[in-house]
């Protein structure tokens, strides 16, 4: 059965004792997409999806799915399902009761439920577990009951909130890869809250980048990161982040002007004078930092190239068709 | 920090004698108790730590005279009563303090935790009274009215309540349970050892009821085993260890209650006091 899952969100603000969360966003999540909230700590994210979930009521605005304005609609009459953080799995019930429930509340006679449940397992990958309680498996298992539990319902929405936050590095790596193929797999749109920047440019297919209760961009990955529609955003993406020069140290202009590491070359015949202050080495490549007047700068080489060493003076260079610049007073592109 | 200079085994023995010393404190009524239970009347104050001479007569009597077998009947309706009527108002209000937003909530739960504060002496007079005027002396629920709901309980169980993390109530609105469904559901699982615990303290403290019984039934045929023991002490002077014996036979139910629920008892005592 098709349904149609975008989400709309409208001019929607969440205070809480005085405090601005969200602050007036508006953003559409299209049918099927998979919508990654980015930002820092305490930016709205997690506000955001909990009112797509129903779990806060939004001070001011709408929320919409497939349509029609779910305000008032209780969580589960939204037709969508949460994966949390902590997981937030029932103790007390086995993996399959766990994953059954969602369907036994909802009165799906128990045959039924318990084929459905054993069907989410096995595309988990949890058929051996479905005897088991979740205090008997590890992080990456219980995670992936908790998606389980998500998928058994078919909802038309998934809300995900930092889901792999509580995984080491190797399994977060993994399971961001079953995510991928499991939204490819199902009917559903994603909406995934995430501080990390890696999910964001992995999984999504737009990712909304927030700052302090509003939404700075919203766009693919690689728009985000080519085209960052603020400062903030364009050094919140990408690892190191973007050097941001201010005006006049570059070009003569009156704007901030922002380079990628990879975009600074140590090169001979550049127009910027710098200073090295020290060498990373990476392995697979070399950070080198420096100073442009007193702005501080990084660039990122080939480990096998040559690298100067601490204290000498460079030239750098810095191709215009890599340099963003930005209103120093509102911090926003300038560029197109 | 100072460190002790004593060898491992000798700090063993001293914990071990000071062990010993105080289950010896703790267990010596209670030898006594058994001792003089099965002797006979006349040895009793003859050698009374030791078991001398050996009889069931003591028991059979204490048995028969104090009717201690309407008495037990009594007690275990009525404790059972009171057990399950402490859990259910407890598990109610302690879920609505705990989850549930409304105005004063805090004032009415500093109202509950206050009644705790009155003793219960306080309250005879007029729990009589009105007992009197519902017609419900020498009844059962005369003998359980006043008991049916606890503060403590209510403490108990809200705080084991509160430690429930949010995201499982989350979890469960998304699963579409309401809070009556959770309740059901998730918390009152989650809280079982607790719940254990104050069952079996409900439990006991009805049948160790003495003050109410006595006040409340004016008929021997509503006795319950403390006020049974009272009645076997009035009527049987000349025989010593014959309510010895009745503690005895009162007091084998609940030993055995303790027996087979120590584990539950103890994990409820201590439910969210160790990490788990």
């Amino acid at each position: 059965m098709p349904i149609v899952a975008d989400v709309q969100l409208r001019n929607l603000s969440k205070v809480f004792d005085g405090v601005t969360a969200v602050d007036d966003v508006s953003l559409d999540i299209g049918d099927h997409d998979f919508m990654i909230l980015l930002g820092p700590s305490g930016c709205g994210k997690s506000t955001l999806l909990r009112m797509i979930a129903g779990l806060e009521d939004p001070t001011t605005g709408d929320v919409s799915i497939g349509g029609t304005r779910v305000n008032d609609v209780e969580p589960k009459q939204r037709d969508v399902a949460m994966v949390f953080q902590s997981y937030a799995l029932y103790p007390h019930k086995t993996v399959q009761a766990n994953i059954e429930f969602p369907l036994k509340v909802r009165g799906v006679a128990k045959p039924e439920r318990a084929e459905q449940a054993r069907s989410a397992a096995a595309t988990l990958g949890l058929t051996e577990y479905l005897g088991r309680k979740p205090g008997q498996l590890s992080g990456g298992q219980r995670q992936r009951v908790a998606l389980a539990r998500a998928i058994v319902r078919r909802p038309a929405v998934f809300c995900m909130d930092e889901p792999l936050s509580n995984l080491d590095a190797k399994l977060r790596g993994e399971t961001r890869a079953e995510l991928v193929a499991l939204h490819d797999r199902l009917d559903s749109t994603f909406v995934y809250v995430t501080h990390d920047q890696v999910e964001a440019m992995t999984m999504g297919s737009h990712v909304a980048v927030m700052s302090r209760g509003r939404i700075e961009q919203v766009g693919s990955p690689q728009e985000v990161y080519a085209r960052p529609a603020s400062v903030f955003v364009a050094q919140f993406i990408g690892t190191p982040p973007m050097n941001v020069l201010p005006p006049g140290t570059v070009e003569p202009t009156e704007w901030l002007v922002g380079v990628r590491p990879e975009h600074v070359v140590v090169d001979p015949d550049g127009d910027v004078d710098a200073t090295v202050t020290l060498v990373e080495h990476l392995g697979h490549e070399a950070l080198v930092h420096l100073l442009v007047g007193e702005a501080a700068v990084v660039s990122r080489v080939d480990a096998a190239a040559s690298l100067p060493a601490t204290g000498d003076a460079v030239r750098l260079a810095m191709p215009p068709a890599h340099r963003h610049r930005f209103d120093p007073s509102t911090t926003r592109r300038v560029d197109p | 920090m100072a460190t002790s200079t004593l060898p491992r085994g000798w700090r063993a023995a001293g914990r071990y004698g000071l062990l010993t010393a105080v289950a010896v404190v703790v267990l010596f009524p209670i030898w006594v108790m058994v001792v003089g239970a099965f002797k006979p009347f006349g040895d009793v104050l003859q050698d009374p730590l030791l078991p001398t001479s050996v009889t069931l007569e003591t028991l059979r009597t204490a048995w028969r005279d104090g009717n201690l077998g309407r008495a037990l009947v009594n007690s275990t309706i009525v404790s059972l009563i009171v057990t399950m009527a402490q859990l259910v108002t407890s598990v109610l209000s302690a879920y609505a303090f705990a989850f549930l937003r409304f105005p004063g909530r805090t004032f009415a739960f500093g109202v509950f935790l206050a009644t705790l504060l009155v003793p219960f002496e306080a309250t005879v007079v007029v729990n009589r009274s009105t007992i009197q005027d519902l017609d419900w002396l020498n009844s059962f629920q005369g003998l359980a009215a006043p008991f049916l709901a606890t503060a403590f309980g209510t403490f108990l169980l809200r705080q084991v309540f509160l430690q429930l993390p949010k995201d499982l109530r989350e979890a469960a609105r998304m699963d579409g349970l309401g809070h009556l469904g959770f309740m059901r559901e998730v918390a009152v699982p989650l809280a079982r050892p607790s719940l254990g615990a104050l069952a079996l303290f409900g439990f006991l403290s009805s049948w160790n009821q003495y003050l109410w019984p006595t006040v409340i039934s004016t008929d021997d045929d509503w006795n319950t085993v403390q006020s049974g023991l009272r009645t076997l002490s009035q009527a049987q002077i000349d025989k010593p260890n014959l309510v010895i014996a009745g503690t005895v036979i009162v007091a084998l139910p609940i030993f055995l209650v303790l027996l087979v629920f120590q584990r539950q008892l103890v994990r409820g005592l201590t439910a969210g006091a160790v990490k788990g």
